[in-house]
């Protein structure tokens, strides 16, 4: 049980892949990887779930704390490629209202 | 009234990286039972949150406990129960702080943990938590689909 993370970045924007499962064992390793690139203002994070086979509440905890960094610095993060079973998740929480979410891949490599 | 069937129980050290160790055994047991794969991965979602509970908020830092998880398993339901024995929680004042969140809801307001409960209510047909001596999860999911109050309708059940 393991996550993986890819990211590559130009000036300002930032795409992240994230493979594996995220739960109480692996989301602190994707905070400490992720809430660093969230520092600077006006940063485009773009976070490819594709791969994700499972995530629960720690996992949303990341997303959450990313978001609220991001925002606060007038930022953005996208979430996207999320599987049905990962937007439910966001969605059952009413997080889907809050935050930016795709379950296609429109904003990535672009 | 339908009798338990068989008893499974298991004792995981009270860290993260045994919860994946319980998500798959309960995996098994559920796809054993004849649960759909929305069912499963429900369960999944609900029994590891009660074990992120537990893992996370029973023992103090350094101190090593113990996270016991017994499956209870029916013919027409499953039954988990997560327990601990470090300190309770006050359950109520817990659940009326938790989500979901709602478009009103202020990006200061969101917080990067608390939905575990949530979910585990919303996931599972009947959730009970008792905080007498330690906190104790006990959640049930039921097969067949008349006893489901969530949105399952559209799963394909298995013919037994």
């Amino acid at each position: 049980m393991k996550v993986n993370i890819e990211q590559h970045q130009n000036e300002k924007d930032v795409f992240v892949h994230v493979s594996g499962e995220i739960d109480a064992y692996t989301a602190p390793k994707l905070r400490e990887e992720l809430l660093p690139l969230t520092e600077g203002n006006n940063k485009v994070i773009t976070v490819n779930l594709k791969e994700v086979s499972y995530m629960d509440s720690t996992g949303l905890g990341v997303f959450v704390g990313m978001f609220k960094q991001l925002t606060k610095n007038e930022g953005e993060l996208k979430l996207v490629e999320l599987s049905d079973r990962l937007k439910r998740l966001f969605t059952i929480t009413g997080l889907s209202h809050i935050m930016n979410i795709s379950d296609n891949a429109e904003d990535v490599g672009r | 009234m339908k009798n338990v069937m068989d008893y499974i129980e298991m004792k995981i050290p009270a860290k993260p990286e045994y919860v994946g160790v319980i998500r798959l055994t309960i995996s098994g047991i559920a796809s054993n039972m004849g649960y759909t794969y929305e069912q499963i991965e429900d369960i999944k979602i609900a029994v590891s949150e009660a074990c992120t509970n537990a893992v996370q908020h029973a023992y103090p830092e350094g101190e090593n406990g113990e996270v016991t998880v017994g499956f209870s398993i029916y013919e027409d339901k499953l039954e988990t129960m997560v327990t601990d024995n470090g300190q309770s929680f006050n359950f109520k004042q817990t659940k009326e702080e938790l989500g979901p969140y709602t478009e009103s809801t202020t990006v200061d307001q969101l917080s990067e943990g608390g939905l575990g409960l949530y979910l585990i209510e919303t996931l599972m047909d009947e959730v009970t938590v008792s905080n007498t001596s330690g906190v104790s999860v006990f959640m049930v999911k039921y097969l067949s689909e008349e006893r489901e109050n969530h949105d399952k309708a559209t799963s394909d059940h298995e013919t037994n």
